[in-house]
């Protein structure tokens, strides 16, 4: 039994560190948040050259080794910092299906342009009604000699406004709730037929509903083989849903270390509000809830990392991201209640991470799909 | 980053359960499983033979008799009892005194108790709270007055657990009343049988007097029976209440429970035609409670690793205490609303070894209301799970 942390993960975690003290205070986030892209180009290049953009992937795929316990030590950080860079999108969730299911030259190039940082990804992969079943597909695929015609609308496209590829889910065969008959499609951007609706996310991130209207591609966009890509898609996302979960124990442990300095300055009734038992416990409260919640991602990361099965994998996420969560809304709420009205307003840090942990909750399912995903399992 | 253990570590795992298997005895089993409680005769019994294997004292240095095992050791050593259903040593001599003794005892007050304690020759109680001195413990008022070679002790002690089985008594008494009221307390130890010690029952909740008070009239008591030295006793007793934290969180038992909860769930008829398993409201509940149960697990386990590595421990066993908990009387919530009309009878007797009668069932599902009634001490115990978040507040919080 180890908890400690290897060189890297230590290297990892001071790296990110630094980075966040010199160039990533809320006014620089602030100032990043309003811009055309709503990321930086320039520490996007920083994240490539740390190595950072390499943690999701193995060594043979020119990786640093992809375990999911250094993703979560990245994750926690970037968590803290409420960092807008769509880490997520590229290199976790576009990342982790492409070197699942791309091959040879082509995967060479896809995971390089992602680790040297030169291309941005999105996955397409939810629709409008799907919520968070993966296999509720209604975006078509149609083959027609050496080419394939997509139709279909997809959600809540994470990084789609800056993506130069698309990774979309569309669907061969079968009725629209069929696990089989899936496949993944690596779609310029740029193609015809598609447009996007772009929007900022709450959490001041960018995204955009993607419409595809008779959109040609060649077959050989079409990774891995036709129909079997659902597989993958699960791996994938539950992969992301461990990093979402390790983003949020950062977040909510920024969460708590700035309600508790608040309390500790706000004076009412002549005294720090801290002093307040009413307020103590509650924070107390918050301090068990991020605790639990750090517990329960580092179970699921090495639960990842282990031989265990296929199901006890995806058991582990659910019961993760269920009980991450349940502190989200504890510490998220909470943290506002005692800041009062200064919490509710854009000039404070803690409504913006509140924000954050609040779209993390829903990411990838919320706490309530997990518990019936566990429970199912 | 990984919670495997060792080949060693499984090897010593698998010793821990074979001796179980063989050596915990079926009787003792048998009541265990079906909530019949334990005798006195029954405790001690189990613990000799704990003590004829070497393994009564995990905690405890190997030069008093301890085991000498690694904080893993102990951990999967508990882990094995909790989930055999196996208990643990009554804590009051192993884990509460017995530490105050070998850290602040003399050399001939170490010869004279921790041998008895380690072969349950002697059963101890903790003689701490009082009437008006709860959470407030510092307030407390018992006196103790020199006169000669002895003290003269004065006062009651309450919830006493098991009291009335106990030959000694711990105590926290107050030797001086003029200091601020944490400096003038002392840490004494008194034999049971000296007159002027009056034990009167208090039957709780569930029919049965697990705690006693235990009242001090004019109680002589031989100066030499005083730990370290007069008006230290408070941070004697303080080191005592973070000394022994292993298995606060009680794991085991919670995942035993858990099982019994899904199997009770499967057993209950619904009314309607199925059985309560098929309940959406109690699946949802239970693989929260499930869920809750791995986060605890492994926050336990990160503490672990943390005293493995020789860091002191830390708040981190608030944690586990206010968590441990809540956990284990949401379960005891559970398996009452399972039980339904089974847990109205209030027949305590019942599950006393000596009753001859048909028990009411099915099952033990007349344990649960009884049983509901009488977790409701875990969070009030060993520092309410309020003084624990105190103790957050201002260890970690800095509040």
């Amino acid at each position: 039994m180890d908890f400690s942390y290897t060189e890297v993960q230590q290297m990892l975690q001071d790296q990110v560190q630094k980075f966040v003290h010199k160039s990533y205070d809320f006014d620089s986030r602030n100032s990043i948040v309003a811009s055309e892209k709503g990321f930086s180009a320039e520490h996007w290049q920083l994240f490539a050259e740390l190595g950072w953009l390499a943690v999701p992937f193995t060594e043979e795929d020119g990786g640093l080794g992809g375990s999911a316990v250094d993703l979560m030590v990245i994750m926690e950080e970037f968590g803290k910092a409420n960092l807008v860079e769509p880490y997520l999108a590229t290199a976790v969730l576009s990342g982790c299906l492409v070197a699942q299911l791309a091959e040879g030259e082509t995967k060479e190039a896809l995971l390089g342009g992602i680790i040297g940082g030169e291309s941005q990804f999105a996955c397409a992969y939810a629709e409008p009604g799907s919520r968070f079943n993966l296999a509720s597909v209604t975006s078509s695929a149609t083959t027609s000699g050496d080419q394939v015609t997509i139709n279909g609308n997809k959600t809540a496209v994470e990084n789609a406004p800056n993506a130069d590829k698309l990774v979309v889910i569309a669907r061969e065969s079968g009725d629209r709730f069929a696990s089989s008959g899936i496949s993944a499609f690596l779609v310029d951007a740029g193609t015809e037929g598609i447009s996007m609706r772009s929007y900022a996310t709450v959490d001041g991130k960018r995204a955009a509903e993607v419409s595809f209207n008779n959109v040609v591609v060649p077959v050989n966009a079409r990774l891995g083989a036709a129909g079997e890509a659902l597989p993958a898609l699960r791996v994938a996302v539950d992969r992301a849903t461990l990093a979402v979960s390790a983003e949020a124990v950062g977040a909510l442990e920024a969460l708590l270390q700035k309600t508790v300095e608040y309390s500790k300055t706000r004076k009412q009734f002549g005294t720090p509000i801290g002093s307040f038992q009413a307020l103590q416990h509650r924070m107390a409260d918050m301090f068990v809830q991020c605790q639990m919640a750090r517990s329960i991602v580092i179970m699921a990361a090495m639960s990842l990392d282990s031989a265990d099965s296929a199901q006890q994998k995806t058991r582990a996420v659910s019961a993760a991201k269920s009980r991450v969560g349940k502190a989200i809304k504890l510490v998220g709420q909470e943290a506002i209640q005692i800041h009062g009205g200064i919490g509710m307003t854009e000039e404070l840090d803690v409504g913006h991470l509140f924000k954050r942990v609040t779209a993390l909750d829903l990411l990838f399912g919320d706490e309530e799909f997990h518990l019936q995903r566990f429970a199912s399992l | 980053m990984n919670a495997d253990f060792t080949s060693e570590e499984l090897a010593f795992q698998q010793e821990v359960r074979e001796f179980l298997a063989t050596e915990f005895p079926a009787d003792l089993k048998d009541k265990v499983d079906n909530n019949i409680r334990l005798t006195k005769d029954d405790m001690v019994r189990w613990q000799k033979i704990l003590f004829a294997k070497g393994w009564a004292a995990p905690s405890w240095p190997e030069e008093y008799g301890g085991t000498g095992w690694t904080h893993t050791q102990r951990h999967i050593f508990a882990t094995e009892m909790g989930l055999y259903g196996a208990p643990e040593p009554i804590p009051f001599g192993m884990k509460m005194v017995a530490p105050v003794i070998m850290a602040y005892g003399s050399e001939e007050q170490k010869q004279r108790f921790l041998p008895d304690i380690l072969a349950s020759n002697v059963w101890w109680c903790q003689g701490y709270s009082e009437p008006n001195a709860g959470s407030d413990l510092a307030s407390l008022k018992t006196s103790a007055v020199r006169d000669g070679d002895h003290y003269v002790v004065n006062g009651s002690k309450t919830w006493n657990t098991l009291g009335q089985y106990a030959d000694w008594i711990f105590c926290l008494v107050r030797t001086d009343n003029t200091a601020k009221k944490q400096e003038g307390i002392s840490f004494l130890l008194i034999d049971m049988k000296t007159p002027g010690i009056t034990v009167k029952p208090i039957v709780l909740l569930d029919g049965f007097p697990e705690v006693n008070e235990v009242f001090f009239d004019d109680v002589r008591v031989p100066a030499e029976n005083l730990i370290g030295e007069e008006n230290k006793g408070w941070t004697y007793a303080k080191v005592l209440l973070t000394h022994e934290r292993t298995n606060i969180a009680g794991v085991p038992r919670s995942k035993r429970r858990l099982d019994a909860l899904k199997r009770l769930a499967e057993e209950t008829e619904d009314g309607f035609g199925k059985t309560m398993a098929d309940n959406p409201s109690i699946q949802q509940r239970i693989a929260e409670m499930e869920i809750e149960l791995q986060a605890l697990e492994y926050s336990e386990l990160r503490s672990l690793a943390a005293l493995s590595v020789g860091k002191a421990p830390g708040p981190e066993s608030s944690i586990l205490k206010i968590v441990g908990t809540e956990l284990a009387q949401a379960m005891d919530e559970m398996f009452l609303e399972l039980s339904g009309y089974s847990s109205l009878p209030f027949v305590p007797e019942q599950f006393e070894a000596e009753f001859e009668g048909e028990r009411l069932g099915p099952g033990s599902t007349n344990a649960a209301a009884l049983t509901y009634f009488n977790n409701r001490k875990l969070s009030i115990f060993g520092g309410s799970n309020e003084i624990q978040r105190n103790i957050i507040c201002k260890a970690v919080l800095g509040l």
